[in-house]
């Protein structure tokens, strides 16, 4: 098969490999209709994730159809489309059972790595590094998909693939992050960052009850998209002061609950750099704070701090004093994917949301070099690239 | 047990502290300790790389201790083999490597117990036992695989039966090693499932030091124990044992497991 692999910094390669075959009894073989670049993918691209090998193959946003299934994947039929969550859980152990399904026990073959970085290790993922699995990506023709029998969301007749793909990361996660701010109804919600997360997270916020959003960022396409598809109010940070213009929206209280859909991009490229930090406690920075700082700076007293950007490594200057002074609670963590997939399918069946307007790119495989290097420049007004196989 | 390769001018009861090259190596070790030091000093010596830099250092150490019958590691462990010479069974608490590991199972304490209590399932979760043989109600035959290709054998007893609740084995006197371990099994706070501690000592042939070697080369037991204790509770729980593979192994031998895996996906 053709699949997208990795080679080290700004070095991607489409390249052939085996088959995947079915290994364990609840596995199951996806053959891949269309497949997107996550803005976290951005973050292997350019060499900041530790534990990348070369050959490694790409991907977390993917679906397709139902090719084979493991003898104990009873509810999944050749043939089937589905869409498949970036998070891989087991559906047995105490996390996947309270519906904490990014945290499973069982699903990450090298939770050892983890555990020595975070004391214990969350679940695996789908093409992103070796502590998080090792598992080869959706940006191929065909995936091995373990735990097929809970993970996987059959898709209904009438929906196109575009409409449903982004089920397996970008909009649970958004819907998560307006989640994650306990909305009440009027609330103002401000959300840092109008990518594809961000968006998602202005749609679910209203959804959820807020008054008024705020968006944030300073690419006028996606202020654009914020302000005209999600109904959000907008600021270019490049061109107003956003703490003062968050208190006048606000009057001076400030929102009540922040969003903070930037995330970080981690430095040190070596997960041995990232033990050294954990086991000596230098305060180097790792991940970028500012945007957090500024979300912590901003909210309301009594607010709420929403982070569903990726934050992998250590964070320098963190205002935990005003963060506390504040009595803010802080809400973050990997997407639970599994627990929103029914509620968020039934939104775009029934015409709610049609999440393939935030798409500007469509490519086919091969073509993945190209569109990782236009999608990471941010030319061309890159907001979401597909991959067709 | 004073019979040393050198006289040992100091008694047991003294602190090695106030005595600082007592004999606190038995002399078995000693042995051990002489053969061991010196190839691990040739090693490192060829190799003048980082890890052989670590052969000279371990090597020069194991050396130093097999011609004094003094180990600085062992004091500063606190740890004092030539006080015991394998004339009690099972492991002093002071002594041996230690490994302990924690952890929940989402299934029922009783059918945990029970797959435990038959000792012969062991070697199908533990990477590091080849076999366990029950001889009768009490006694059982283990047989381990040991740093540098050897095995270790012994005989064990269960010294504490409780159903559902804990068991505890020991080796007994005469053995080629010294070796105790339980589980304790409790109903999990969470409401569900169990929670369980398992402890497992060791004072290899060799002693702790050989154990800091196999450290070295990278065969730590409380990481193999951890990883062991993972997989059994992904088979319990998940009903298998997460791969990142995307095919088969040629000739991969499934591990056989006399459980009942059926998997509660309710
Ligand atoms: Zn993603
Ligand atoms: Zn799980």
């Amino acid at each position: 098969m053709r699949a997208v692999s990795w080679h080290g910094k700004e070095d991607i390669r489409v390249e052939t490999f085996p088959d995947p075959q079915i290994v364990n009894p609840r596995d199951a073989i996806v053959k891949v209709s269309i497949t997107a670049i996550c803005g976290s993918d951005l973050h292997l691209y350019t060499g900041r994730i530790p534990t990348m090998h070369a050959g490694d193959i790409l991907g977390h946003e993917f679906m397709g159809e139902v090719v084979a299934v493991g003898h104990e994947v009873s509810n999944l039929q050749i043939g089937d489309r589905v869409v498949v969550p970036f998070t891989i859980a087991c559906g047995g152990c105490y996390f996947c059972k309270h519906d904490l399904w990014s945290l499973c026990d069982n699903s990450n073959p090298n939770a050892w790595m983890v555990e020595k970085l975070y004391g214990h290790s969350p679940s695996g993922l789908f093409g992103y590094s070796h502590m998080l699995g090792g598992y080869a990506g959706g940006q191929a023709e065909y995936v091995r998909v373990p735990f097929a029998d809970v993970g996987p969301i059959t898709v209904p007749e009438g929906l196109s693939d575009e409409q449903v793909l982004f089920l397996s990361d970008i909009f649970p996660t958004g819907f998560m992050a307006a989640e994650n701010c306990q909305i009440r109804e009027g609330d103002t919600v401000a959300v840092w960052g109008c990518g594809p997360v961000g968006l998602f997270a202005i749609w679910s916020a209203y959804k959820l009850g807020a008054g008024q959003v705020i968006a944030i960022d300073r690419f006028p396409e996606r202020l654009k998209l914020a302000r005209e598809y999600c109904k959000a109010k907008t600021l270019n940070y490049e061109e107003v002061d956003v703490f003062t213009m968050l208190q006048e929206l606000t009057g001076g209280r400030g929102p009540d609950s922040c969003i903070d859909a930037v995330g970080s991009e981690a430095h040190g490229t070596t997960l041995d750099a990232w033990y050294d930090l954990a086991a000596e406690k230098l305060l180097l920075e790792t991940d970028r704070g500012h945007v957090l700082r500024q979300v912590i700076h901003s909210c309301r007293k009594g607010g709420t701090v929403s982070i569903p950007g990726v934050y992998g490594g250590f964070l320098d200057k963190v205002p935990i004093g005003a963060a506390f002074g504040k009595g803010l609670q802080l809400r973050m963590g990997q997407t639970h994917v599994h627990r929103y997939l029914p509620r968020l399918l039934e939104y775009i069946r029934e015409g709610e949301l049609d999440p393939s307007f935030l798409i500007t790119h469509r490519s086919s495989l091969e073509q993945a070099a190209d569109m990782y290097r236009i999608f990471e420049q941010k030319q061309d007004e890159c907001i979401k690239v597909v991959l067709q196989t | 047990m004073k019979t040393g390769l050198m006289n040992s001018t100091c008694s047991s009861s003294q602190s090695a502290k106030q005595c600082p090259l007592s004999q606190n190596v038995a002399n078995s070790e000693r042995v051990l300790s002489l053969l061991g030091g010196g190839s691990l000093l040739l090693m490192g010596l060829r190799r003048g790389s980082g890890a052989g830099l670590l052969g000279v250092a371990a090597g020069a150490s194991l050396l130093y201790r097999g011609w004094t019958g003094h180990c600085h590691l062992y004091e500063g462990l606190g740890i004092n083999t030539a006080e015991s010479q394998r004339t009690r069974p099972g492991v002093a608490s002071h002594q041996g490597s230690k490994v302990h590991s924690a952890l929940h199972i989402n299934r029922d304490r009783q059918e945990i117990y029970e797959f435990w209590r038959n000792l012969e399932n062991l070697p199908q979760i533990m990477q590091h036992l080849e076999s366990v043989t029950v001889i009768d109600e009490k006694r059982s035959e283990w047989v381990a695989r040991a740093p540098f290709g050897k095995t270790l054998q012994w005989e064990a007893e269960i010294i504490t039966d409780k159903p559902g609740e804990v068991i505890a084995w020991q080796s007994l006197p005469g053995s080629q090693v010294d070796t105790a371990g339980s589980v304790h099994f409790k109903d999990s706070s969470t409401g569900a499932g169990t929670e369980l501690v398992v402890s497992i000592m060791y004072n290899p042939p060799g002693g702790q030091i050989v154990t800091q070697i196999a450290h070295l080369l990278g065969q730590d037991l409380q990481t193999e124990l951890n990883q062991d204790l993972r997989e059994f509770k992904q088979l319990l729980e998940a009903g298998e044992i997460a791969t990142n593979a995307i095919a088969p192994e040629p000739g991969q031998i499934q591990k056989p497991v006399m459980f009942d895996l059926k998997v509660d996906k309710s």
